[in-house]
């Protein structure tokens, strides 16, 4: 009844970070077990329908904190269920970024050319490709057309989307019941458990203390597949290697909370989140307009009129990708749909009069619903979000039965991230509202504060442990044995959508974990090939892998 | 919740609440609560008072309260404004002073905002998802505000498909620093 469960590693969380090690470590022979929060659904379990209680709330996240709130994943799979797989590599100067602290941010060990190898690995396995014209849904050929007209460049992304697959549903928030996004659902979690990885839905962890050992024990709850407010049970698992993958939101509150057994946390835990620069503008966009200036019709009646049509963020304009501007006015600028709900809400009434998003004019913009067009910033913030104490469980305080919560983060946008921001803001009213295309304005960070679904950077790596809690292999410092592959790891902002640099990272730091288990006596190798089997990545990072493992 | 537990006004108090996030028109003529400054449904015929009662949402333990100071704030509102005190409070308001209570306790930094704009994000739900109700039998049903944004309706097996979706040509000069791989160098 006591025996305590043992595992070689363990791994908190199914996303990106936790998916991709659990493959490889897997593979290599380690026992790995992967305890995850969330449910975990099929495609025929991602539902198209807004319906409390379906998989739109039962995959999702969404923390409210003060001035900050925190879109997420919520399931086996984690962010993968239900991100919009647009899948760019990060600028060459996001690596030399100072930010706040007046040096490098990244680890000297690390720049494009040193992720190149790793992003092409992510790349093979998901996969990421690149989109072509004919691909791009209306929404996306419209701001393309605008971004021309206005002197721009526009780029249709790369994705992770099999479009072959896809029906241009736009209820991939949802989780893609096509099989087209390319999830984890589909490439590392299956070859992770064909090696024989354990993948425990609804349990979250808490908080881990340490052994006489050496080793580390995890302590969770388990959760009610319906009511997460809900716990069911609660239990321990002892672990050589604990890896966390809770995400940028979650993996700083569990160190938080174990800091009292665990011992002295490095400063940067729970400092230095960044929200990717994120910021929203919605546009009303004059169907003659864009008949007449872009010279696009989708039919007789619609030259635009498509806003429900497509699949995310198809095309951005990079023209502001250049690292000779000054730092925090460098930023991509993205086509976006969100769904209603989430993407209505804070939309603002252009030259409201009355309330901007809400009342009587703001019904009035919802009735041009199908001509809007949402342009996504990402841009550099100052790593000003601050973790405040760890709420009694999970990362948050949770208000509904699924989906809402209180967290504790805390962000104040200093003066550089809002001159960012108002930059961005100018340049999308110079592409949209040229010749009376659309009117346009931002969203409102009057109600929830700012928002972001691409956190990160709040338990970071880093050469200088004054203001980085991971060394540049990912390991804890102070605490050997416990690594961070997730979105907190990425030192900051990165000005493109990070999925495709958080992924990068995780599988450039397997090596080094590799070497951790071997220090601690269990044999595992390392080299496994693409999920699907494919080697031909595999050469590129061969050279790196080497000076980690000899 | 048995109907009996709530307090007789508490409905009628948050949907003028939910109708000045967004309005609708009149039901019947003697609505008290819907203002009736817009035309077509709004956040109430969209189904707020459904929304804000569902067990997931986990507003419910709230409302009663909610309802209560709401018309706290209102009665002091109107003593400020020397607005006459004969009739409910809140719901006696007039539209325009709704809105600039409303306004009030929704602006950042008021102590309370938090919670008032939780529900005003619960009554716009339930006007732009009807998260009520499954979207396609809302749809089906003419829900009122997924009929305003036309959201348009799903395929016979209930699933969303849009078979055409492209313009089907370059619409733009690509940046010249893009990489073989699509991304920005
Ligand atoms: C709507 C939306 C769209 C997006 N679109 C894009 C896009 O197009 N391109 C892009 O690059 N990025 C996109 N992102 C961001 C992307 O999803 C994230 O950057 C990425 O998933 C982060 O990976 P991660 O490994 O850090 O954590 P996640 O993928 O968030 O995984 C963390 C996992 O840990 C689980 N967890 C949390 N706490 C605990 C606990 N205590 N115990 C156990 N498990 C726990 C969570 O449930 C989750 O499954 C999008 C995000 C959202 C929300």
């Amino acid at each position: 009844m006591n025996a305590t469960e043992t595992t070689d590693v363990l791994i908190v969380g199914s996303g990106f970070g936790g998916s991709i090690t659990a493959y490889h470590l897997a593979a290599g022979g380690a026992k790995v077990t992967v305890l995850e929060r969330g449910p975990w659904l099929n495609s025929e379990e991602f539902d198209h329908d807004f319906k409390f209680g379906s998989s739109t709330t039962r995959v999702f996240d969404f923390v409210v904190g003060d001035g900050m709130s925190v879109l997420g994943g919520n399931c086996v799979g984690g962010g993968s269920v239900v991100y919009f797989a647009t899948m760019p590599r990060a600028p060459r100067f996001v690596f030399e970024r100072h930010g706040s602290i007046g040096r490098r941010m990244w680890p000297a060990a690390i720049d494009r050319d040193a992720l190149e190898p790793w992003y092409d690995r992510v790349a093979e396995a998901l996969p990421v490709t690149p989109t072509s014209w004919d691909e791009v849904p209306y929404i996306g050929g419209v701001f393309a057309a605008a971004c021309k007209a206005a002197g721009h460049t526009a780029n249709p992304s790369p994705s992770a989307v099999d479009t072959s697959l896809c029906t241009n549903c736009n209820w991939m928030m949802s989780g893609c019941r096509f099989d087209a996004k390319r999830s984890l659902l589909l490439n590392y979690l299956p070859a992770a458990l064909s090696h024989g990885a354990e993948i425990r839905p609804l349990h979250e962890v808490q908080k881990i203390t340490k052994l006489d050992t050496g080793d580390y024990r995890v302590h969770y709850n388990t959760i009610d597949e319906v009511d997460y407010r809900q716990q069911t049970g609660s239990g321990t698992i002892d672990a050589k290697i604990v890896i966390l993958a809770a995400g940028t939101a979650a993996t700083p509150v569990i160190l938080q909370r174990s800091e009292p057994e665990l011992g002295r946390m490095p400063h940067a835990v729970g400092r230095y989140f960044s929200g990717n620069g994120e910021r929203l503008n919605t546009a009303v966009l004059e169907d003659d307009k864009v008949r007449e200036l872009l010279g696009l019709s989708r039919d007789e009646a619609n030259a635009y009129g498509a806003y429900q049509i497509g699949r995310g963020p198809v095309v951005a304009s990079w023209d502001r990708l250049d690292g000779d501007l000054p730092e925090y006015e460098r930023f991509s600028l993205e086509q976006l749909y969100f769904p209603p709900g989430f993407g209505t809400i804070l939309a603002q009434v252009p030259d409201a009069k009355g309330p901007s998003w809400y009342g009587p004019e703001k019904k009035e913009m919802l009735r041009k619903w199908r001509s809007w067009l949402t342009v996504f910033t990402m841009s550099e913030d100052d790593n000003e979000g601050v973790f405040g104490p760890p709420p009694p469980t999970g990362n948050s305080e949770r208000l509904s039965q699924q989906l809402l919560g209180f967290g504790s983060l805390r962000y104040r946008p200093t003066e550089n991230t809002l001159r960012g921001w108002e930059v961005s803001d100018a340049a999308v009213r110079d592409i949209l509202e040229h010749n009376g295309l659309a009117r346009v304005m931002p969203w409102t960070n009057d109600v929830i504060g700012a928002y972001t679904v691409h956190p990160l950077a709040s338990c970071r790596i880093g050469d200088d442990p004054e203001t980085s809690a991971l060394d540049d292999r990912h390991e804890l410092r102070g605490h050997p044995g416990i690594f961070v592959t997730d979105g907190s790891a990425v030192p900051g902002a990165l000005t493109v959508n990070p999925a495709f640099t958080i992924a990068a990272l995780a599988e450039r730091a397997v090596p080094g974990i590799v070497h951790a288990l071997r220090e601690r006596g269990v044999e595992v190798h390392y080299g496994a090939p693409a999920p699907d089997g494919g080697g031909a990545a595999r050469r590129g990072t061969a050279a790196a892998v080497r000076t980690v493992l000899g | 919740m048995p109907e009996t537990e709530c307090p007789p006004s508490r409905n009628t108090v948050l949907e003028a609440f939910a109708d000045t996030i967004i309005p609708g028109e009149k039901r019947h003529p003697d609505d008290r609560a819907v203002a009736g400054v817009s035309q077509g449904g709004g956040a109430v015929a969209a189904g707020a008072i459904d929304v804000l009662e569902t067990p997931e949402g986990g507003m419910a333990p709230a409302l009663d309260d909610l309802a209560r100071m709401l018309d706290e704030h209102a009665v002091a509102y109107r003593a400020g404004c020397g607005l006459p005190e004969d009739r409910e409070p809140f719901v006696g308001l007039g539209y325009d002073d709704r809105l600039a209570l409303v306004g009030e306790l929704l602006a950042p930094g008021h102590p309370e905002h938090a919670m008032w704009a939780g529900l005003a994000m619960f009554s716009f739900m339930a006007f732009d998802t009807g998260a009520h109700m499954h979207t396609a039998d809302a749809i089906a049903a003419g829900h009122p505000g997924l009929a305003t944004l036309g959201f348009a309706p799903p395929g016979e097996d209930g699933l969303w498909r849009f078979p055409a979706y492209s313009y089907g040509r370059p619409l733009a000069d690509v940046h010249p620093d893009t990489d073989p791989t699509g991304s920005p160098v």
